[in-house]
């Protein structure tokens, strides 16, 4: 056994167990903080271990059993400091290990404790990433731009809250599972828009780490809850984002937008994963939610191989559904976007001149009124949208996008 | 495990008789559901004393320990099995008193 094949042995185990370990370590000791450092520690011990002493046949259940042990040394240690006799959750201590087989529940169960609405959704975020995801807290510091010192503790607190506070450890009832599930998705598709459009001056314009740990969790939840029409519909919008990105910002880090984008660099595998989802959820027939909205529109937009032959009536018609279901402002700025290529600037502008009150601090709707104004004709106007827009932009490529075409003659 | 359940005032109406016939209501289903330890609604802050005698010789002070726009008009202790069951209960009991909670849990005796 190589050194390089122990190193891949143990990425690889990382990625696909790390949760797994940690979920059933949670179950069994009630405890993520115990889960979670017994779970560092077993990973620990095969970086040491592996390389001498060869890849275990079975990877996630040596480091299950590994983590086991850590656990209920820990457990020893405390109780001997504090003086306790017996702890009831050693009783089992020589019980073997529960196999390692499609025990998914747990994991599902640790993705909903992690994104309990109890919790603030910057700590769901957090927890998630460090808890399913595997990452640690010193990255998930770096993706938020936070010290490490400050992510930490968020972790910690949001541990003792759980503990505490008794947030459950379970799947919740089919009453509640909509709408939790609903927010278990909305802390997926804000880690992914954070990867997609990084904020900050000295973020990298598309954070990959992000949107491709986004992209994992997401298709996790979709194998552990295959028949939820959202969980598809958020994993296809995902999919056919990301199939854009190389596109997206040009060899000099600039935004590159939809109608200029050379289409040929799309991902073709992940235009075809996210196609095939968005007509599962089609034939299904059920009454589509905002994911699914969102990702039939952006099946529309990856079906035309030129901007030319994009069916905006039918985008159109997608935000139509979507305004029904979600009145939020920045929906309605999106949707005059295609309104603009059916029914003209003229009266696009007009339908975003009305999101002025909500919309005033968006990036995104000055930037809409700049193009819009641009292409009436307007162009001091324009150029004052585009200030605005450059102004509240976080983004770097959207920063050097912007001011490139407020410097455009019209 | 036992959660307080602080009903907090931050509206100027006070209880209409609607909303004392919906805490009654709820109490009963606290009560039937064996979630009741116990609640009671508070008087006004300006009815507070603050006490301290750790100095050996007990100090009385007129009025509430902190003056505050919001302030605890009411609480209910209830025992649930865990947090999500303690929500729904609060969230039962800030319909009917019609007033924001907080959910706090008591500390645990050690086992």
């Amino acid at each position: 056994m190589s050194r390089i094949d122990a190193k891949d042995a143990i990425s690889r185990a990382h990625y696909e167990e790390w949760a797994r370990v940690v979920a059933a370590l949670t179950r069994r000791f009630g405890d993520l903080d115990i889960a979670e450092e017994a779970a560092a520690e077993a990973f620990a011990t095969a970086v040491e271990r592996w390389p001498a002493d060869g890849v275990p046949p079975n990877p996630g259940a040596w480091l299950t059993t590994t983590a086991n042990r850590k656990a209920v040394d820990r457990i020893r240690r405390e109780n001997k400091r504090d003086g306790k006799q017996k702890e009831a959750q050693l009783l089992n201590d020589s019980d073997p290990p529960e196999p390692l087989g499609p025990i998914e529940d747990d994991r599902l169960r640790l993705i909903f404790t992690c994104c309990h609405p109890a919790l603030a959704m910057e700590t769901r975020v957090a927890l998630t990433l460090r808890m399913v995801g595997g990452l640690t807290v010193s990255e998930i510091a770096r993706a938020f731009l936070v010290q490490e010192a400050t992510m930490g503790r968020r972790i910690t607190r949001a541990k003792a809250k759980i503990k505490a506070a008794r947030i459950p450890y379970r799947v919740p009832s089919a009453d509640d599972l909509p709408a939790r599930v609903s927010g278990v998705l909305a802390v997926l598709f804000l880690v992914f828009n954070e990867g997609y459009l990084a904020t900050g001056p000295d973020a990298e314009p598309v954070r990959y780490d992000l949107t491709a740990e986004a992209i994992r969790l997401t298709r996790l939840i979709r194998a552990l809850m295959p028949e939820d029409g959202e969980v598809a519909g958020l994993l296809a919008l995902m999919l056919l984002t990301e199939a854009r990105r190389a596109a997206r910002v040009s060899a000099s880090g600039e935004l590159v937008t939809l109608e200029s984008q050379d289409r040929g660099a799309w991902d073709t595998a992940l235009v075809a994963e996210g196609h095939r989802l968005v007509r599962e959820r089609l034939a299904a027939g059920a009454a589509p939610g905002r994911y699914q909205i969102l990702a039939a529109i952006n099946a529309v937009h990856t079906s035309a191989r030129d901007i030319r032959d994009t069916d905006w009536s039918q985008v159109l018609a997608l935000y139509d559904q979507l305004v029904r279901l979600d009145p939020s402002p920045i929906i309605a700025l999106n949707r005059a976007i295609a309104v603009a290529e059916l029914d003209g600037a003229e009266v696009a502008l007009a339908t975003v001149n009305r999101l002025e009150n909500r919309l005033a601090g968006y990036h995104a709707y000055h930037a809409t009124r700049a193009d819009l104004l641009r292409r009436l004709g307007r162009g001091q106007e324009s150029r004052a949208a585009y200030d605005k827009a450059i102004e509240l932009a976080g983004n770097t490529a959207e920063i050097a996008y912007l001011t490139r075409r407020r410097d455009e003659p019209a | 495990m036992q959660y307080l359940v602080s009903v907090i005032y931050d509206t100027a109406d006070s209880a209409t008789a609607a909303e004392m016939a919906a805490i009654d209501a709820f109490n009963e289903r606290l009560q039937v559901a064996g979630h009741w330890v116990f609640a009671g609604g508070l008087a006004s802050p300006c009815a507070a004393t603050v006490v301290d005698n750790r100095g050996g010789e007990a100090m009385f002070t007129d009025g509430p320990f902190l003056e505050s726009k919001e302030y605890l008009a009411g609480f209910w202790i209830i025992e649930a099995a865990d947090l999500d069951v303690a929500l729904k209960l609060a969230a039962e009991g800030s319909k009917a008193c019609n007033r924001k909670v907080e959910v706090r849990p008591l500390l645990q005796p050690d086992a």
